[in-house]
């Protein structure tokens, strides 16, 4: 019975109670259409997650990633209009790379100079939203000035479907990006040397460093990944909402974290899984979602999120105390 | 303060051994000359005016007592990111209560009684709101950031409930003095400020609650064996920084004459910021109400020096964010050549 105690396993068990109680008070969540938007609703807050998932397993926290997606998706979305330029990889890769830099400005700081990474994220994230609506500017890239090539490729339906009203609605193949990335990244903390080494680290960084691991490559490894994805994650994004808003993603460094609590990963680091983290980006978008189709007032969200923050962190600290006992 | 510098080492605060504690305090201060000096330089005469300083002694007390509560926290290794959640909170639900009572007569003419109801409601608030981030950081052990990440979450969230989004306008005259009035040629937040900092400066380093979360902070497992109620130390100190918050709550919606749930959201980069600028050791154990009040005028006068450069608040921002950063590069690089 091993696999009862699994943390995803009982994650996966309360999901299908509560999608069956939601169900039950409004059937339209059951609807194609819903299910749909709600898979599209987890694209971007799951990518992030999985960085955030990264950080917490080497035993950091990640407060910086939004302002670092933020900041990535409006200089590429500026830098594309300015030069003219379109297309799609080749503006996911200048995000990407951006968002990896600033991802190493943190682990210099966390390693190097030996700061708490909640402290050092705080400082990275205050530095580089000020920067960015300081100097780069404050004014929103709507649909019309945004490249279109961008655009384009977020619209990717896999599944389109037409209701009997005539309005179409689909699955997004965003979904497939962000699957792929979840496997790849599980692929990387199962079976690779690296990722075995973020356990490691994340379980006692002196065990590790005695084991042969090096720990600057660790650190370095694990903030950039965070970095990169939040970058990707944050171009992704403004194609998906044909907007590149240089205000956005403020306060979503809350859901990301509640959703990788929620998903069983522990603060304290060396544990933590993707399919957890899947479920538990699921778990939260669905609440968020669901509030509205319960016809909870919209104002009661923050509430349900800083609930659902300290009912995770409850339970996962009453396992891992469990486990020492 | 020169009473007390005059009193002697018997007493405890001798300036000599001040500094031989620690060097911190002298280079904060020495900072603090320097940024004024700097700023005197770059614009003498709009920096230098008695105005320009008079509105700082409104602006920095409310920040500064989140600082000192967020020090507070840090001194058991802790740290609470919903200060800032409890301070909008409780000034809100002041809000609401005056409205409630005044009903359609106006709030501005409040009497006295239903003031002191408002203010001690929102202590309580406070003091309840931190009795939970306690609680769940001593009883099921939560860690301090998720615990305090997510109860900022509720009680910010329950500050938007209780509005509906749009702030609540309109306190009584007698709370605008708390954050607008004048005592004897000073501004009220200030002078309320130093009699909190001379307080906690006493509760923290003469009182046994003090010395024992210093110790805690120091060495948990020593703490432990020497029989330290660390739990019940904790839940204290939490309840503090709750108080903290709701006082600065009140400063907050006294000097603005509104209360929203999300006023002053970059208030906590800045209070831990200034917290661990003040020498406070984030990891616990070590930290000064001097050293963080030193830090946070500091800071005052260099954001108000590149206010009056005509600086956007975001590059304000953006200048906190280098600060934090740029001090703790400074202090890993003192540390290694110990």
């Amino acid at each position: 019975m091993a696999w009862f105690r699994r943390s995803e396993v009982v994650i996966a068990g309360i999901l299908m109670l509560a999608m069956i109680l939601i169900g039950l008070i409004n059937p339209a969540f059951w609807g194609l259409d819903n299910l749909f938007s709600l898979l599209r609703s987890n694209v971007i807050i799951g990518i992030m997650a999985l960085g955030v998932l990264l950080v917490m397993i080497s035993g950091g926290i990640d407060v910086s990633f939004p302002a670092f997606a933020v900041a990535a998706m409006y200089l590429t979305v500026k830098a594309m209009i300015a030069l003219g330029m379109d297309g799609v990889a080749l503006p996911m890769a200048m995000a990407t790379l951006m968002g990896m830099a600033f991802g190493c400005v943190n682990a210099v700081f966390v390693h190097n100079f030996r700061m708490i990474p909640l402290i050092v994220t705080l400082g990275t994230s205050g530095m580089v939203r000020g920067f960015l609506l300081g100097v780069v500017g404050t004014s929103m890239i709507n649909i019309n000035a945004m490249p279109q090539s961008l655009l384009e490729f977020a619209k990717t339906d896999i599944i389109s479907l037409s209701k009997p009203d005539g309005t179409t609605y689909g699955l997004t193949a965003m979904v497939l990006v962000y699957g792929g990335l979840a496997l790849l990244m599980h692929l990387v903390l199962r079976y690779t040397m690296i990722g075995r080494s973020v356990y490691a680290y994340g379980g006692d960084a002196e065990a590790a460093r005695r084991a042969g691991f090096n720990p600057a490559k660790t650190v370095f490894f694990v903030y950039a990944v965070a970095g990169a994805l939040a970058g990707f994650a944050g171009l992704l994004h403004s194609g998906m909402i044909w907007l590149a808003n240089p205000r956005d993603f403020v306060g979503l460094e809350l859901d990301v974290i509640a959703a990788v609590v929620l998903g069983g990963a522990s603060i304290f680091g060396g544990r933590g899984s993707v399919l957890g983290t899947m479920l538990g980006v699921f778990m939260l978008v669905m609440v968020k979602n669901s509030l509205i189709i319960m016809k909870v007032d919209t104002t009661w969200q923050r509430v349900a999120v800083g609930i659902i923050i300290i009912i995770a962190t409850a339970l996962t600290a009453w396992r891992d105390r469990r486990r020492q006992a | 303060m020169n009473t007390e510098l005059n009193s002697g080492p018997k007493n405890g605060f001798d300036i000599r051994r001040l500094i031989n504690r620690d060097n911190n305090i002298v280079q904060l201060l020495l900072m603090t000359v320097l940024i004024f000096v700097v700023m005197t330089a770059l614009s003498p005469d709009k920096f230098l005016r008695y105005y320009n300083f008079e509105s700082l002694t409104y602006l920095f007390p409310e920040l500064g007592l989140l600082a000192i509560a967020m020090m507070i926290a840090m001194l058991t290794g802790g740290i609470d990111l919903s200060v800032v959640g409890i301070a909008n909170l409780s000034g809100i639900l002041a809000g609401v209560i005056f409205h409630k009572i005044a009903g359609d007569s106006g709030v501005a003419g409040t009497g006295f009684p239903t003031v002191l109801l408002g203010i001690g409601v929102a202590i309580a608030t406070g003091a309840v709101a931190g009795a939970i981030n306690g609680l769940l950081i001593t009883r099921m052990n939560i860690t301090p950031i998720l615990a305090t990440l997510g109860t900022g979450q509720v009680y910010t969230g329950l500050a938007v409930v209780l509005t509906g989004g749009p702030a609540i306008v309109g306190f009584p005259d007698m709370w605008s003095f708390i954050g607008n009035g004048k005592i004897l040629g000073l501004a009220t937040p200030f002078v309320l400020f130093l009699v909190l900092m001379v307080l906690l400066a006493w509760v923290l380093t003469r009182t046994t609650f003090g010395i024992n979360l210093m110790l805690i902070g120091t060495n948990p497992k020593a703490a432990l064996f020497a029989g330290l109620k660390r739990e019940r130390m904790v839940l204290y100190s939490y309840i503090l920084t709750g108080v903290l918050g709701s006082i600065a709550g009140i400063m907050l919606s006294g000097r603005t004459n509104a209360a929203k749930s999300d006023y002053g959201t970059s208030y906590l980069l800045q209070a831990v910021l200034i917290a661990v600028l003040g020498g406070t050791n984030p990891a616990g154990g070590k930290g000064s109400v001097i050293g963080v009040s030193i830090a946070v005028i500091a800071l005052m006068l260099l954001s108000s020096g590149f206010t009056i450069l005509r600086f956007s608040n975001h590059l304000v921002d953006f200048i906190w964010g280098a600060f934090l950063l740029l001090v703790i590069a400074l202090n890993a690089w003192k540390n290694r050549g110990r």
